[in-house]
């Protein structure tokens, strides 16, 4: 194997409690602070489908006002439950009702640190620059 | 003041049963470079004869929402009249220096990319005045993409009928399976709105699902 240089990477586990009382803007805003900080974001849980709207609208305003700053990465994991029993969906449909979808990871990362994420159901590729 | 009320509620009547039902709007949306700009000039052209706008191999050729008013399309002796909206891909990430790659020189690049930032707000912003969605995906590439399920979430949450079309099935790498697979509880049409194959089958969905408006 040829040798590489691996340049330093940071990766900010967040767990669910961290955000689970802030309101959208206030998630939103946490998240962007640590990806400014030039770090990837591992999150509990997903973030609700207009939040995602909402962080992909914030992220383009600060790519033409923050210099440097090209956008994110973000891609979501969770556990595929297509082929589980009924019961097992129906535990797991009670448990995201009371707790939230805290089952999933949430991955975001600056465009300039994160080339590129490939997902399929089971698998996450994490490409750096 | 009895009249009063009584003119007021006929008037509600009468405009619940005799106005005229306003057309309903149909957006498209999709990543960049999914043929959406394709796929709208193929039905303007088919039933208005004449195209929306230009399309391009170059990532974010359309940078701001286009419309075309009075769309009607006709399949099997139903038609639909609608406002067709084409809109800017959605991405989470524009660099210029990937339209420089692309021969553009750094100016036009830049200019490029900030256009391509404000008409990706645009789109999202344009999403509550849709009555139906069609998202528009290349069947060449992955769709389990982020960018995929967001706007598809996105639709579900405000509860708008939506069409997932995998288009460029006349590519060899295309896989209408894999999108099937991608988004199961949903009605998926491939087409090549390039060559205009199946557009039948596009046009029989679309009317089958405006019902649901």
């Amino acid at each position: 194997m040829s040798k590489k240089k691996i340049k330093g990477l940071t990766l900010q586990f967040l767990p669910y409690s961290e955000i689970a009382k802030l309101n959208s803007i206030e998630r939103i805003k946490k998240l962007l602070r640590i990806i400014l900080d030039h770090k990837v974001v591992v999150l509990q849980g997903k973030l609700k489908p207009e939040e995602e709207t909402r962080l992909i609208e914030d992220t383009m305003i600060m790519i033409g006002n923050i210099k440097g700053f090209k956008g994110v990465e973000l891609e979501v994991i969770s556990p595929d439950t297509s082929d589980a029993g009924f019961f097992y969906k129906m535990k797991f449909g009670l448990a995201k009702a009371l707790t939230g979808q805290q089952n999933a990871l949430t991955i975001i990362g600056p465009a300039t640190i994160v080339k590129e994420m490939k997902k399929n159901p089971k698998k996450l590729e994490v490409m750096m620059r | 003041m009895v009249i009063k009320i009584w003119r007021s509620f006929t008037k509600r009547i009468f405009s619940l049963f005799f106005k005229k039902r306003k057309d309903i709007s149909v957006g498209f949306y999709g990543p960049p470079n999914g043929g959406k700009t394709t796929l709208a000039n193929r039905i303007c052209k088919d039933w208005t004869g004449e195209e929306i706008g230009k399309v391009s191999k170059i990532p974010h050729e359309t940078r701001h929402i286009q419309f075309k008013e009075e769309v009607e399309i006709k399949y099997k002796e139903k038609s639909l009249k609608f406002k067709l909206i084409d809109t800017p891909g959605i991405a989470t990430k524009i660099d210029y220096e990937d339209f420089m790659k692309m021969k553009m020189k750094k100016k036009e690049a830049q200019k490029r990319a900030k256009e391509a930032t404000q008409g990706i707000v645009e789109s999202i912003k344009w999403l509550d005045d849709m009555d139906l969605v069609v998202v528009i995906l290349d069947a060449s590439k992955n769709p389990y993409s982020q960018v995929n399920i967001t706007i598809v979430g996105n639709l579900v949450a405000r509860k708008i009928p939506v069409l997932v079309v995998a288009n460029k099935i006349d590519l060899k790498k295309a896989d209408i399976k894999k999108i099937e697979a991608a988004f199961p509880e949903y009605d998926v049409v491939g087409i090549s709105a390039k060559k205009g194959k199946n557009m039948n089958d596009f046009y029989e969905s679309i009317l089958k699902l405006a019902k649901k408006v």
